[in-house]
């Protein structure tokens, strides 16, 4: 099977006198569902910024996409953030944009045409329920609803790897589980692979997933 | 009422600079005016004990405009009572010449000096009068007036760059988020940039909007038009294809530095 991550030795740190993630070893298999998993400040989120590039290794090999990520330069980067589809903890919407428009935006940096784009965001705003609520800005929205849109973001241009970092942390059951399904729905319908970054695996998973745990700066499989 | 928030400080900025900067234009054509105005007005009483050759000494002497005899007759006339026609007639002759010297332009105190010098080296001119003491006066008058101007319009300058720059800063936090969040899908810079240099142009449309208005009002007014006619100069206040230019061209670059340092001094958040 194809690999969509493979790491090799891979430090990450956000200053030199302190290193989150030590010479870690893991691949992750293309269309495969992956948790991971880790105490607070274990560094489940510093790995998954370092799977965007938004921090890169100190060492090591990291390769998302078949781009090398360190020293990656911004074109290169720009082309590979291009095929992914990212969640937020605190969502990240653009608050002067409407909620069509941020969904717009992956679409629009892809080049998509505009019928193109005015289609797949009306199909994603019934599959998050949100039709009714097109019009309206970030802020005038629910957190559970925010968190839908973003979601719904991160699946528009049919991404080939889906990152989410605590997708459902303080979200009500009802957004909760649309997201779960969302996910799910994904990585078996498009085959695209999906990580993501959580305290805790929810019970209702219905599909196969791989399971990685983070300590001591280590990344190792619970199997 | 959103929109408008945000375009209102950057074009009260722009404004701001446009207006200071079409004022000194102003101020510097009207000393402009007003110096050629004096240098009509102004002239050098030159005596001479022969007639000049006027042809020659404007050829020689460039700064020199025109050179006008002055009658004697007025002289004579008062001399007239109790003096033979026959003494007269040689009073006139023996009489030294007066001319009425015109510059070309109103001439500094170090200019006028070296006038005086060089008319003195002909050996028939025996006097020149320059009524220095008055033109000093007037001439360092304008000067402070020309230099007052000046420190109004950097002053202005200073405070609306100082405007600028706290714009910057209220524009780099609103637009980095936005900025950031598109970087993360792999927007290219040109694209993330995009939004920011359509509001920088369009508040630059604004200003110069604003500032066309004011001023093509302003040149049609009667009170400003009447000010200038009472100090005897005319002046164009507002030309309004090259002001127009210049203000258009000032709006927009300021704007685009602005947006430039923003897209510039942008950094991922981490």
């Amino acid at each position: 099977m194809d690999k969509v991550i493979i790491a090799q030795d891979v430090s990450l740190a956000y200053s030199k006198e302190e290193t989150i993630i030590n010479k870690a070893n893991f691949s992750i298999d293309s269309g495969s569902f992956v948790f991971i998993t880790g105490a607070s400040g274990s560094g489940k989120s510093t790995l998954l910024k370092s799977l965007y590039g938004a921090l890169k290794p100190i060492e090591g090999s990291l390769v998302v996409g078949g781009v090398e990520l360190r020293g990656v330069a911004n074109k290169k980067l720009n082309f590979l953030r291009k095929h992914l589809g990212i969640v937020f903890q605190d969502y990240k919407l653009v608050k002067e944009w409407t909620i069509e428009k941020n969904i717009m935006l992956p679409l629009i940096i892809n080049g998509y045409e505009k019928s193109i784009t005015q289609n797949q965001v009306d199909s994603l705003l019934k599959h998050v329920r949100l039709k009714h609520q097109s019009g309206k800005y970030p802020l005038e929205l629910s957190g559970g609803e925010q968190q839908r849109v973003a979601m719904a973001r991160a699946l528009a241009h049919n991404p080939i790897l889906i990152l989410a970092d605590e997708p459902t942390g303080n979200l009500d059951d009802y957004s909760s589980q649309l997201i779960w399904n969302l996910l799910e729905g994904a990585n078996e319908q498009l085959k695209t692979t999906v990580i993501v970054v959580t305290h805790h695996i929810p019970q209702t998973m219905k599909i196969e997933y791989k399971h990685y745990h983070i300590e001591f700066g280590d990344i190792h499989e619970v199997i | 009422m959103k929109s408008f928030k945000n375009h209102i400080s950057l074009v009260v900025a722009l404004v701001s600079i446009l207006f200071s900067m079409q004022i000194f234009m102003i101020v510097d054509r009207s000393i402009s005016a007003y110096k050629d105005n004096l240098a009509m007005n102004y002239s050098l009483v030159v005596v001479s004990q022969k007639k000049i050759n006027t042809k020659d000494l404007l050829n020689k002497l460039t700064s020199l405009a025109t050179i006008e005899q002055l009658s004697a007759d007025k002289v004579i006339k008062k001399l007239n009572t109790g003096i033979s026609q026959k003494n007269l007639e040689l009073l006139k002759i023996t009489l030294p010449k007066f001319y009425k010297f015109k510059l070309k332009t109103y001439p500094t105190p170090s200019q006028l000096k070296k006038i005086k010098k060089q008319l003195l080296r002909y050996p028939y001119i025996t006097k020149v009068e320059t009524f220095s003491n008055t033109h000093d006066t007037t001439y360092k008058l304008l000067l402070l007036f020309k230099k007052v101007i000046m420190v109004l319009a950097i002053t202005i300058l200073l405070v609306t760059i100082l405007l600028i720059f706290k714009e910057l800063r209220i524009w780099q936090f609103k637009h980095n988020e936005r900025m950031n969040i598109m970087g993360l899908f792999g927007a290219p810079t040109w694209l993330r940039s995009a939004v920011l240099f359509r509001l920088s142009i369009v508040d630059a449309l604004i200003s110069f909007a604003i500032s066309f208005v004011i001023f093509s009002y302003l040149a049609a007014n009667e009170w400003v038009l009447n000010q200038f006619a009472n100090i005897g100069i005319s002046v164009v206040v507002f030309d309004k294809i090259y002001d127009s230019l210049i203000m258009l061209s000032v709006a927009i670059l300021v704007s685009i530095l602005l947006a430039s340092f923003i897209v510039l001094g942008h950094k991922e958040e981490v």
